[in-house]
């Protein structure tokens, strides 16, 4: 597999998704590769830390316009 | 094999139906099971002791997500607190999503509201396919973007053909040095990611959100958008390789912060 290749195949590789032959012949490149393993190493970080962000607290107001609108639908009263 | 059949008496009887208690669980059964469990440790003393409190309808989103499908049986049989404890519980959730593909917090509110509104006026379509808060996406996502093509008719496409697709080897190849963890606070961080998934086009950041933050896999994320698994994958790819070269600027060794 070509450096080509392995961007082809990245984000199967990074889902675990990749055939093991497929797989092998990666790991393969990447052991002699060092860009191609800077890639494969800053895309899994980059996934990381994009997606390790608390969800967002609503404020007072969000809040409190959501769940009159829900208990309008729903017929229920505020507890 | 003791707890298993503890675990289906348990939930069969939260579910029947009961004026005395919220989900349908009496005094005398609660009881018995609590007698019953004695000497075999407490998991589920945490679900009994709100369920037995005064007022039962106020789950603490504490809970383990286990009882997830208790809480949408229970709004499916027209329990209103039940479905307002799963608002609760995913509110802030669907909220970021709603905000992250719509980058505009009047769209985002509008979105979610309408989000759970939807869900609520559909639950007897929800048949547990999937888990409730995937499904809670799905409807949330759609919300998002239909605000976001109303802001900028013409603007994007889903499902169109992506240019350039042999194209895809990053230009710049820099070390990141020392770990973005310890150049930034946590705070920064999380500024430094929302604006970074803001800025990606909006036919790449929707399917990086629903894959990668939302946990969706690429048949439901393809499902969720209308569009094919092939174009699932190859969105994602040019979205995460897009995101990787946007932190390379702030994350490579002698950037400032």
């Amino acid at each position: 597999m070509n450096c080509k290749g392995v961007i082809r195949e990245l984000s199967n590789y990074i889902d675990g998704d990749l055939d093991p032959l497929v797989k092998q012949e990666l790991e393969r490149h990447l052991e002699h590769c060092e860009d191609c393993t800077m890639i494969v190493d800053q895309t899994k970080k980059t996934i990381e830390i994009l997606c390790g962000s608390q969800p967002v607290s609503l404020t007072a107001d969000v809040r409190s316009r959501l769940h009159a609108a829900l208990r309008e639908k729903t017929g229920q009263k505020p507890t | 094999m003791w707890a298993e059949s503890f675990l289906l008496i348990f939930e069969s009887c939260l579910l029947l139906p009961s004026s005395k208690v919220g989900y349908g669980i009496g005094g005398q059964m609660l009881n018995a099971i609590l007698t019953a469990q004695k000497g075999h440790g407490a998991p589920f003393r945490g679900l009994l002791d709100t369920l037995n409190a005064p007022s039962p309808h106020r789950l603490p989103s504490t809970i383990a997500r286990d009882d997830e499908h208790l809480l949408v049986a229970a709004a499916q049989a027209g329990d209103a607190a039940a479905f307002e404890e799963l608002v609760n519980r995913y509110e802030g959730k669907i909220f970021r999503l709603t905000r992250n593909i719509t980058g505009n917090h009047e769209d985002a509110e509008d979105a979610m509201q309408d989000a759970f509104l939807k869900a609520y006026a559909h639950l007897q379509d929800f048949h547990g396919d999937s888990r409730f808060y995937t499904w809670l996406v799905r409807i949330a996502a759609n919300e998002a973007l239909m605000r976001l093509r109303k802001r900028r008719p013409n603007h994007f496409s889903l499902d169109e053909p992506i240019a350039g697709e042999t194209d895809l080897f990053p230009r710049e190849l820099e070390d990141w040095g020392p770990t973005p963890e310890q150049k930034y606070a946590q705070t920064e961080l999380q500024s430094l990611a929302s604006d970074v998934i803001e800025r990606l086009e909006p036919e790449f950041r929707v399917v990086f959100l629903l894959r990668d933050f939302e946990e969706l896999s690429t048949q439901e994320t393809a499902e969720a958008l209308g569009i094919s698994v092939p174009a699932v994958k190859s969105r994602l790819l040019r979205a995460r390789l897009k995101l990787r070269e946007k932190l390379q600027r702030h994350f490579r060794q002698g950037a400032p912060n």
